[in-house]
């Protein structure tokens, strides 16, 4: 069953955002909400987004990092990416958004 | 014995969809067209293509069109030998300046939390992009796609 939600895990100070299979306009939706929530209880200084699952995205998803971009860096944090397959890396490589977040 | 060989020219073979303006409509219009699509033996990489243009256009159709309102999305597509053409249509508001709703970065909505990199991906991934609009009446978005033509690194 592919993943259809955001799921949240805290590892340390770093907040692993695994993403779905879709990264879209409609699964993004409630990623700055919660994230907020999680950012505003615990003491975060790492996004990780993680598109271990993830097999497509548009541009709805690169505002989505890039929204989650600035308010990390708001409060002196970084956001990386993790697990990126070669269709998702073109997208990124495209949006230019490996000048701003690096790949683990 | 000999076969004269007559080339007939194809014609375009078309499919038209409609749906409620919802985002949960996207992930439906892409996979409906990728199917369309299925019958010209596209490449893996053709198919995200056109999968990923088709999201913007309707993504657009949605927030920016309908306002993230009640409205009905038209997406009608054609198919001839290696070449895919799908346009996108709504009923909405239209698009005051195509030019700069077109550039990139630019995003119609405030906030922040857009790319503003719709048009550009559209651009990206497909051969042509053309636009339409007409302020109150709505917005058709049209692009094509010619097979076997992108180089992929």
């Amino acid at each position: 069953m592919e993943q259809k939600e955001i799921e949240y895990k805290l590892l340390g100070r770093s907040l692993v955002v695994c993403l779905p299979y879709e990264v879209d306009d409609h699964s993004c939706q409630n990623l700055k909400k919660d994230t907020d929530e999680i950012m505003k209880n615990n003491p975060i200084n790492r996004i990780i987004f993680d598109f271990t699952k993830t097999g497509f995205m548009d541009s709805a998803g690169i505002g989505a990092l890039l929204s989650r971009y600035r308010k990390m860096r708001a409060v002196g944090g970084e956001t990386v990416i993790f697990g990126e397959d070669p269709r998702i890396r073109r997208i990124l490589k495209l949006s230019g958004i490996y000048q701003i977040m690096r790949s683990i | 014995m000999n076969h004269i060989e007559t080339e007939k020219e194809q014609k375009w073979e078309g499919m038209k969809l409609e749906f409620e303006s919802h985002s949960y409509n996207e992930g439906f219009a892409r996979v409906v067209v990728a199917a369309f699509m299925a019958r010209m033996d596209p490449t893996v990489e053709e198919v995200d293509d056109v999968k990923t243009a088709i999201s913007e256009a309707v993504t657009n159709a949605i927030i920016h069109g309908y306002q993230n309102g009640e409205g009905i999305v038209v997406i009608q597509a054609k198919r001839r030998e290696r070449t895919i053409q799908v346009s996108i249509h709504d009923d909405g508001v239209g698009i005051k300046n195509i030019t700069q709703a077109m550039e990139p970065l630019y995003s119609g909505l405030k906030g922040g939390e857009r790319s503003g990199m719709g048009f550009s991906f559209m651009e990206a991934f497909m051969d042509e992009v053309n636009v339409e609009s007409e302020l109150g009446k709505g917005t058709t978005v049209t692009m094509t796609k010619h097979l076997g033509h992108t180089i992929y690194k």
